[in-house]
């Protein structure tokens, strides 16, 4: 476990010295949803109405930006070869990484998006579910993400590949994440909703290292 | 000892090398030759676990190793093309990261003692990017000299570094030879290490 928390630290350590990359991300979600009342105009009732999609689409795609980095820079300089070659078990390390960044991508997007519903007129209710259903939702999207990115490692244009890859894996979490502030906005209950996207979540947070790790072995062969 | 019996590869349809066979016993070293793209560096992948060969097999302590083979990964140090270090980190923090993944105490004291003999000496706290490609790489062999493994496999570890980063390296390889390790390495330079050794040349 100890080594789980080194590259933890080490990847933490790693984007504070390249902030820019991580900020990009979080820069883009901000844009996204600050465009649309822009571009729809101050009419409350539309925009409340449009909020969940919309916050969550820009949840989808900031993840989606940061996604190519998780392993390509420790592709280039071969740490990613001696991450391979530890002795410890690869599947693990391979967690230790998609931690660290869900760390860096996930978790500030869970913490900003309320802020960013205030645009939206979204009322503090709606506001923690959406908080409460992206601290479930961005787990999944970094970790079905993180099989993605492994396999497109080393491919030229890997990026867009990428995107098309896992968007439509990730459309589940979507429906489930905005359909459960829809419900709570048409008077229901969001529980249904939470439970799925919990149960999700815990299926890829847990099987999606070891495709993962052997996503990233082929992709060093 | 490390054993290779019978390895073959192929890239593509092309078969870049077969019938290699040789057993390396502790004290030696393995010189791989062979002209560019004649599978050097394919052949250490294999032997390192990092590829799959087209056919045969590769044993260590006369056990055959496979893709998720811990002893040897326990027992073995990589440097590839890619040093495996990270930019943005100083000498001493990638030496502290690589003690903590391989959890191995990490010795200040002797750390630095290791650097300023690999002449780093008042670099130990740039990030590598800002030092040279010959520094950057002796940050990398200092690693191979702070935490010993008993086999070594190198690829092209003389690339940029000058005679006397040559001679540290020629230095603290036949150290290791003498403790009974082993080595294996690739070079496009003809280098003199006093230990006995074999040569295995790829050619198409």
């Amino acid at each position: 476990m100890s080594v789980f928390w080194s590259l933890v630290q080490r990847d933490l350590l790693l984007a504070l010295r390249r902030r820019t990359e991580v900020l990009t991300g979080l820069f883009f979600m901000v844009i996204v949803a600050s465009l649309f009342p822009l571009a729809i105009g101050p009419e409350m009732d539309f925009l409340r109405r449009m909020a969940p999609g919309i916050l969550w689409i820009g949840a989808l795609l900031s993840s989606l930006l940061s996604l190519p980095r998780l392993f390509e820079a420790d592709f280039l300089d071969g740490t990613l070869e001696q991450l391979v070659l530890l002795p410890s078990n690869l599947a693990l390390n391979v967690g230790a990484k998609m931690t660290s960044h869900w760390l860096l991508s996930g978790l500030p997007l869970v913490v900003l998006a309320p802020l960013l519903g205030l645009q939206f007129d979204l009322s503090a209710d709606l506001a923690l579910s959406l908080m409460l259903t992206l601290l479930m939702g961005t787990p999944i999207l970094t970790s079905l993400g993180a099989i993605g990115a492994a396999l497109t490692l080393g491919v030229r244009g890997g990026s867009v590949l990428l995107s098309l890859l896992v968007l439509p894996l990730m459309t589940p979490v979507l429906v489930f994440g905005a359909g459960a502030l829809e419900a709570q906005m048409g008077g229901l209950g969001i529980q249904a909703h939470l439970s799925l996207l919990l149960a999700m979540m815990l299926a890829s947070v847990a099987l999606s290292p070891l495709a993962c790790a052997m996503a990233v072995r082929l992709s060093l062969e | 000892m490390l054993t290779a019996h019978q390895l073959a590869a192929k890239k593509g349809r092309v078969t870049l090398f077969e019938n290699i066979d040789f057993e390396l016993h502790p004290g030696q070293w393995l010189f791989l030759s062979g002209a560019n793209g004649s599978g050097k560096t394919t052949l250490l992948r294999i032997l390192c676990g990092l590829g799959q060969p087209e056919r045969g097999q590769v044993l260590w302590r006369n056990a055959p190793t496979q893709i998720d083979s811990t002893p040897l990964r326990r027992e073995m140090m990589y440097v590839g093309h890619a040093l495996g270090l990270k930019e943005e980190l100083s000498a001493l923090e990638n030496l502290r990261f690589h003690a903590q993944l391989t959890q191995t105490v990490f010795e200040m004291a002797k750390t630095q003692d290791v650097l300023a003999s690999l002449g780093l000496r008042g670099r130990e706290n740039l990030p590598l990017r800002v030092l040279s490609q010959g520094q950057k790489r002796r940050v990398a062999l200092a690693k191979l000299l702070l935490y010993p493994l008993p086999l070594w496999i190198l690829d092209e570890p003389f690339v940029a570094l000058d005679a006397q980063g040559l001679e540290v390296l020629v230095r603290g390889i036949q150290a290791h030879l003498a403790q009974q390790g082993l080595l294996v390495y690739t070079s496009h330079q003809r280098v003199e290490i006093d230990a006995p050794g074999l040569e295995v040349s790829l050619s198409p």
